[in-house]
């Protein structure tokens, strides 16, 4: 019966070029939903692997109670420096406690493509520690900035969205010139960022605090003995967070977003292309109604029919995957595009066509070519053999 | 028999095709209806601004406030009206919903934004009252809030005196919009801002996010803007003004990209779709080669031989994208109510004009290749089966 159906099947694939029409539908059909599927997902998994990239799991970031991102939160400079005591935080290569007071502030740039909407880009203040706690963060071209001077230097991502922060320009704050002096990379969020020297943004902004520090934690309890002192201590009312939770916790509203997004658009298509699959192999079959028939007269089984036409719908369906999948590897991997954040600011972020979503892409198409050709072929296998002979 | 009806019978003749391919011209529908609205968000989101208002903020972004001693300036300057201010109080109901909540100054709020009405013992109420909060009337009816009540709310910024961040107001009015597109935008809260100054930790120090200034009738905004700007220039509060419309704009661009991936969506949808639709007309004009022949035969011109074709081909996309909108309304309607109003999916004449375009421009692509095909048959061919 096996080899009835590869035989039949064998048949049906070299019949193929003469029916391109019917068979390109199901293929482009596909082709449409998995591009779509697989696009929309790219963006939501390379925004997530951004953001997960960007926190360490031995490094904590504390903030106000309550704040539920740094734009929000704010401590004064008391409180600030008693942070800096607590216990559980690792001692640098000077002595002193590993952490790093960050400002964080909101300037305005515009984006590559566009004349006068500005969009907030982040701009932090940091402390020279900012840099020991951060390694995978890398000056590529210029130099860092000097302490005390208004100088900046900028992220990656940061150069290849938006327009006037290009090294050697000059950015406008508060009514004074900011100087971008270096170029930095890091893989992850902070190349959607500007960094300058914390003391000079406190001048310069009339803060004496900062938005939240950022500090290296003691060994693997270390996280629990910070957050024990801090809720112990009746001058501090802060949230502590392990660096890598407070930015993975971010991803989750945007996964929901376009994770519906695409759930709804990739239904709808899939709906779409499975009515044009079941036109396209009715029509097939429609068409070899004589050849079925003479098959079955000289002895070839139903089911070896049914098989042929549902294994020439899924390799249809399959052929559009790939092809879809391609297309969205294509045009979308690496993409760069930007996106606000959980402070009210553009994160910066590539498009990412992994090979599990191609794979999640390519189920698809097959369950697709599965629905649209068993009614078909259950037509094929039940044909009356008799009159699909006489009809001319 | 009609032409129409002649039309129709042919539509019919392989049911199973007809309904399959009118399927996929609804779900192709629905979908462009429901992107088509998204799209719309995004990029006319802003034309709906009443009275022509300017937006002051720092020039370095709107989250870094500016003195409230500008005011009496800003009034100075040729053009400006009235002056109003609010800040952002980064409001959270319950848990963790996330409210929009202003602290202003009542009077001079009620002077710029002529559009929200609410009775004036209401916005009496709320000058005068020092703990007084207003919510617009979607706001209210979705959490349930009368007047009279003391309404709980958190602030993610803000701590007060004793350091908690858990805030009470008392609900003094509760305003509407006073036309359609107003009362859909009434989902924001207002505190007093002189309060809210004098009662936080860290005090604004007499600072805000925002000046909005009401024009004089007939004055350039651009003019007006310039004066502005040029006026705080080099000093450390330099600020950026621009129109209600622009600001609406750009905040609304800010969450960037989404349009463009969006109109890559409509573009793969588009091209699928035209394959399917137009495969199927091709197969059934060439299965009725020989029937073309005999209409021909019998002394039908080949004008309305084509004309035959191109109208089934209209009246299947007709048929399945005017459904295919009408359900993308349906459902856009239930999505703007599942979430009070907060994801505006509506399908508005203009979305259904682009509609009714893309339904025109389809039934001519799939449409006039068959009809062409059809035109051009040659009788003695046609019936000899060539």
């Amino acid at each position: 019966m096996l080899s009835q159906a590869f035989a039949i099947t064998g048949i049906n694939i070299r019949s193929i070029p003469e029916r391109w029409g019917s068979s390109l539908v199901i293929v482009i059909g596909l082709a449409g939903v998995v591009a779509v599927f697989t696009a929309l997902l790219a963006m939501a998994t390379g925004f997530e692997s951004t953001l997960r990239a960007t926190g360490r799991a031995d490094a904590a970031i504390i903030m106000r109670g309550g704040s539920n991102a740094e734009l929000n939160s704010g401590l004064d400079r008391d409180a600030t420096e008693l942070i800096e005591q607590q216990p559980g935080i690792v001692a640098g290569a000077d002595g002193k406690p590993q952490a790093s007071a960050e400002m964080l502030i909101i300037a305005e740039l515009i984006r590559k493509d566009d004349v006068k909407n500005g969009a907030n880009i982040t701009v932090r203040g940091v402390e020279p520690t900012a840099f020991a706690l951060r390694p995978q963060l890398k000056i590529v071209a210029g130099r860092t900035f000097t302490p005390g001077l208004r100088e900046l230097i900028v992220g990656r991502g940061v150069l290849r969205q938006f327009q006037g922060a290009e090294l050697g320009k000059v950015v406008r704050m508060r009514g004074s010139d900011w100087t971008v002096v270096g170029e930095f990379a890091s893989g992850d969020a902070h190349d959607s960022e500007l960094w300058t020297d914390i003391n000079v943004a406190r001048s310069t902004f009339g803060r004496n605090g900062s938005s939240s520090v950022l500090v290296a934690l003691d060994g693997a309890d270390g996280l629990q003995k910070l957050k024990s002192a801090v809720a112990a201590d009746p001058r501090l009312t802060l949230d502590v967070l392990r660096e890598q939770d407070y930015f993975s916790g971010q991803t989750k509203q945007f996964r929901k977003t376009i994770g519906f997004l695409a759930g709804v658009v990739t239904l709808i298509m899939a709906l779409g292309a499975v009515f044009a699959a079941l036109n396209s192999m009715y029509a097939a079959v429609a068409a070899r109604g004589k050849e079925i028939a003479t098959l079955r007269a000289i002895g070839f089984g139903g089911l070896p029919v049914l098989i042929s036409v549902m294994i020439e719908a899924l390799l249809l369906a399959l052929a559009g995957g790939v092809l879809g999948a391609l297309t969205a590897y294509l045009l979308f991997n690496g993409l760069s595009v930007s996106t606000l954040g959980q402070n009210f600011t553009q994160v910066v972020f590539n498009f990412r066509v992994t090979p599990e979503l191609i794979a999640r892409g390519l189920i698809i198409a097959v369950v697709i070519g599965m629905i649209g050709g068993l009614l078909p072929a259950i037509r094929a296998a039940r044909l009356p053999v008799a009159t699909s002979l006489r009809e001319l | 028999m009609t032409r129409s009806g002649f039309v129709i019978a042919n539509l019919f003749r392989k049911r199973t095709r007809t309904i399959l391919t009118l399927l996929s011209v609804i779900m192709a529908f629905l979908l462009f209806g429901l992107l088509q609205s998204v799209n719309h968000i995004f990029n006319a989101g802003a034309d709906f601004v009443g009275a022509t208002r300017l937006m002051v903020q720092a020039r370095v972004s709107f989250t870094s406030p500016l003195p409230i001693s500008m005011v009496p300036k800003l009034e100075a300057v040729p053009g400006v009206a009235r002056v109003a201010y609010s800040q952002w109080f980064g409001g959270v109901w319950q848990e963790n919903t996330p409210l929009f909540v202003f602290s202003v100054d009542p009077l001079r709020y009620r002077d710029v934004y002529p559009e929200y009405v609410m009775p004036d013992a209401q916005w009496q109420a709320f000058a005068n009252t020092r703990t007084a909060m207003i919510a617009g009337r979607q706001l209210a009816e979705q959490y349930g809030w009368k007047v009279g009540q003391k309404i709980p709310i958190s602030s993610n910024i803000f701590p007060q005196k004793n350091g908690s961040k858990a805030w009470a107001f008392d609900l003094v009015g509760i305003y509407d919009g006073k036309d359609e597109d107003w009362k859909k935008r009434t989902n924001v809260a207002f505190i007093s801002h002189d309060y809210f100054d004098e009662a936080n930790q860290f005090g604004m120090k007499g600072r805000t996010n925002f000046f909005i200034l009401k024009l004089s009738d007939g004055k350039p905004a651009e003019a007006v803007s310039k004066a502005i700007d040029a006026m705080f220039e080099n000093s450390p509060d330099e600020t950026k003004t621009q129109t209600e419309k622009d600001f609406n704009l750009g905040f609304v661009k800010q969450i960037g990209d989404i349009g463009l991936i969006v109109r890559w969506i409509l573009f793969a949808v588009f091209f699928t779709l035209l394959l399917v639709v137009g495969n199927t007309m091709a197969q059934s004009v060439r299965e009725r080669v020989p029937e073309l022949a005999v209409l021909k035969t019998l002394g039908f011109t080949d004008g309305s031989v084509l004309g035959f074709v191109l109208a089934e081909a209209a009246a299947l996309c007709l048929f399945g994208g005017l459904l295919g909108l009408l359900l993308a309304t349906t459902l856009g309607a239930m999505v703007e109510k599942g979430t009070g109003g907060q994801f505006a999916l509506r399908l508005d004449v203009s979305v259904w004009l682009i509609g009714i375009a893309a339904i025109v421009l389809m039934s001519i692509a799939v449409g006039l290749l068959p009809a062409l095909r059809a035109r051009r048959l040659r009788i003695v061919d046609a019936l000899a089966g060539r």
